[in-house]
């Protein structure tokens, strides 16, 4: 039998259609005058959030001999909030990151991230830019705009804001097999948003207006209806998640609060406790301008771009060929 | 037993779910970019034939089934059971109704069939994909119809029922797709 392991994953014709749309980006980017930076893959720091996972690498002065424990980042967000609160302005970067245990139709464990800032955006000017780049990529794409709310009221006649955990759990039973527990509502809104309203978001769909608790690191507001919702939104095209982008928080003791409760949570959850970025606080501490940020998975793009479905088909080589 | 956890999960695992022992018919990783991870499997019981789909956080785990698929051969129906025998150690074990199903139908004797097992228990079998039974009734062949389409029912020697060919006749032996149920061709 011959051996086709040395193949790439994708076509060399999606490879070169992937090519373009990388030129495209760059093209958008210079055209607005945002600055291509790029910021370092290994930190002496991991990301917080408890269901990222970062990969380790030893770095030695010897072979064998590790003097330092690095992480691979899952994300360019901290080093670049570094450069905004250093006067960076206007900064985009695509750059590769790791998460690791994340492998399937959809996730590699390597991947290509487009992370942009701009300053004195809010997140409906940010999504608004993001709907502009997809255009650029897939011109004739049909985009909406549905608050998280809305989205869970129209589909399910649920209250996300609202609805307890119970109410959550029960609800989520009507609609799938999924007989574990769980005491954090977040979980049950992740499954019915997964498993039960991503697959019914047609076409190209922003969320916005998140549950506060999965602000991660996007500032809190009050809706029209008086609840607390995260400045956050997520673009989905065709039930798949491509971006999410957040008016940024500029507070820095609520930033290192939120660092705090999620390696808080990693303890309850048995999940690895890792150095904080302090370096993210100290640099809110000295002023981050207000801006909005959004990262965007690019090989996503491109798959919608080609119309396929699965990442093999445009990455050179997925992780069981790399 | 082994226990799996679900960030091992394959397509063609065989776990024990709810006391049923269960194939996995396709995972899928399932991850929120923010919020933990989930495994969506599309299971198969094994022993009822039901597919449905389940979902599984990333710390779950299943126990792994002592489910087996090895190959026999049939030997008879007795009327009540059907016997199979394992050629190389010539182990024979008998099926019940609820085991064989619908294969009943392609089983003929001294083919080779796979039989699954379960904690050594035949749980179901199934045939070739493709088996050669001969016409035991059809109505007569139409002469000269050897090319148009039209087809007519035709009952094998194993009692199952086929659509064939017009120009099939009685006594000819024919190779059926078991997965389809459908004439492929005449055996040669």
């Amino acid at each position: 039998m011959q051996e086709t392991g040395w193949r790439p994953s994708a076509p060399i014709e999606n490879l070169r259609a992937r090519g373009k749309v990388l030129a495209q980006i760059r093209r958008f980017f210079a055209q607005r005058e945002v600055l291509e930076v790029e910021t370092p893959v290994l930190s002496k720091c991991a990301v917080s959030d408890p269901f990222i996972d970062s990969l380790e690498v030893s770095f030695g002065f010897q072979p064998g001999v590790e003097d330092e424990r690095l992480y691979l980042q899952t994300s360019p967000e901290y080093a670049m909030k570094r450069l905004l609160a250093a006067g960076s302005g206007d900064i985009y970067q695509m750059a590769k990151v790791f998460r690791n245990g994340e492998s399937g139709r959809r996730h590699n464990p390597e991947f290509t991230m487009l992370e942009w800032y701009r300053l004195g955006f809010d997140d409906r000017q940010l999504m608004a830019e993001v709907e502009a780049l997809i255009r650029e990529v897939v011109p004739e794409l049909q985009v909406r705009y549905l608050s998280y709310a809305d989205l869970f009221e129209q589909e399910l006649g649920l209250d996300p804001h609202r609805a307890t955990l119970e109410q959550l759990q029960q609800r989520c039973r009507e609609h799938l097999d999924a007989p574990f527990d769980d005491d954090d509502r977040d979980t049950w809104l992740n499954l019915l948003m997964s498993h039960v309203l991503e697959p019914r978001l047609k076409g190209a769909v922003f969320i916005h207006s998140y549950p506060a608790s999965m602000a991660a690191l996007a500032q809190v507001r009050k809706d029209a209806q008086g609840r607390q919702v995260a400045a956050r939104f997520e673009l989905f095209v065709d039930g798949v998640e491509l971006a999410n982008g957040y008016h940024e928080l500029t507070d820095a003791a609520e930033q290192a609060r939120r660092l705090n409760a999620d390696q808080l949570q990693r303890a309850a959850l048995g999940l690895p406790q890792r150095p904080l970025e302090q370096r993210l606080v100290q640099a809110l501490e000295a002023g981050i301008p207000e801006c909005a940020g959004v990262a965007l998975g690019v090989d996503r793009l491109v798959m919608l771009a080609l119309g396929v479905d699965s990442l093999e088909q445009v990455v050179s080589f997925m992780h069981e060929r790399a | 037993m082994a226990n799996y956890s679900s960030n091992q999960f394959k397509n063609g695992m065989k776990v024990m779910i709810d006391g049923d022992p269960c194939s996995m018919v396709d995972v899928e990783f399932v991850k929120p970019g923010k919020g933990q991870a989930f495994t969506r499997v599309r299971l198969r019981n094994l022993l009822t034939g039901r597919i449905w789909e389940r979902t599984f956080k990333s710390n779950e785990s299943a126990e792994s089934a002592d489910v087996m698929d090895t190959d026999m051969e049939y030997l008879y129906n007795d009327g009540e059971m059907w016997h199979f025998m394992d050629p190389k150690t010539f182990e024979q074990v008998a099926a019940d109704q609820n085991a064989v199903g619908d294969a009943a139908k392609w089983l003929k004797e001294q083919d080779k069939i796979v039989v699954t097992l379960w904690n050594n228990n035949p749980i179901s079998v199934t045939p070739p994909n493709f088996v050669e039974l001969e016409v035991v009734e059809t109505d007569p062949g139409l002469k000269g119809d050897t090319a148009q389409g039209g087809s007519k029912p035709a009952t094998l020697s194993t009692g199952a029922v086929v659509r064939v060919p017009l120009f099939i006749e009685q006594g000819e032996v024919l190779r059926i797709d078991t997965r389809t149920g459908e004439y492929v061709s005449r055996a040669n």
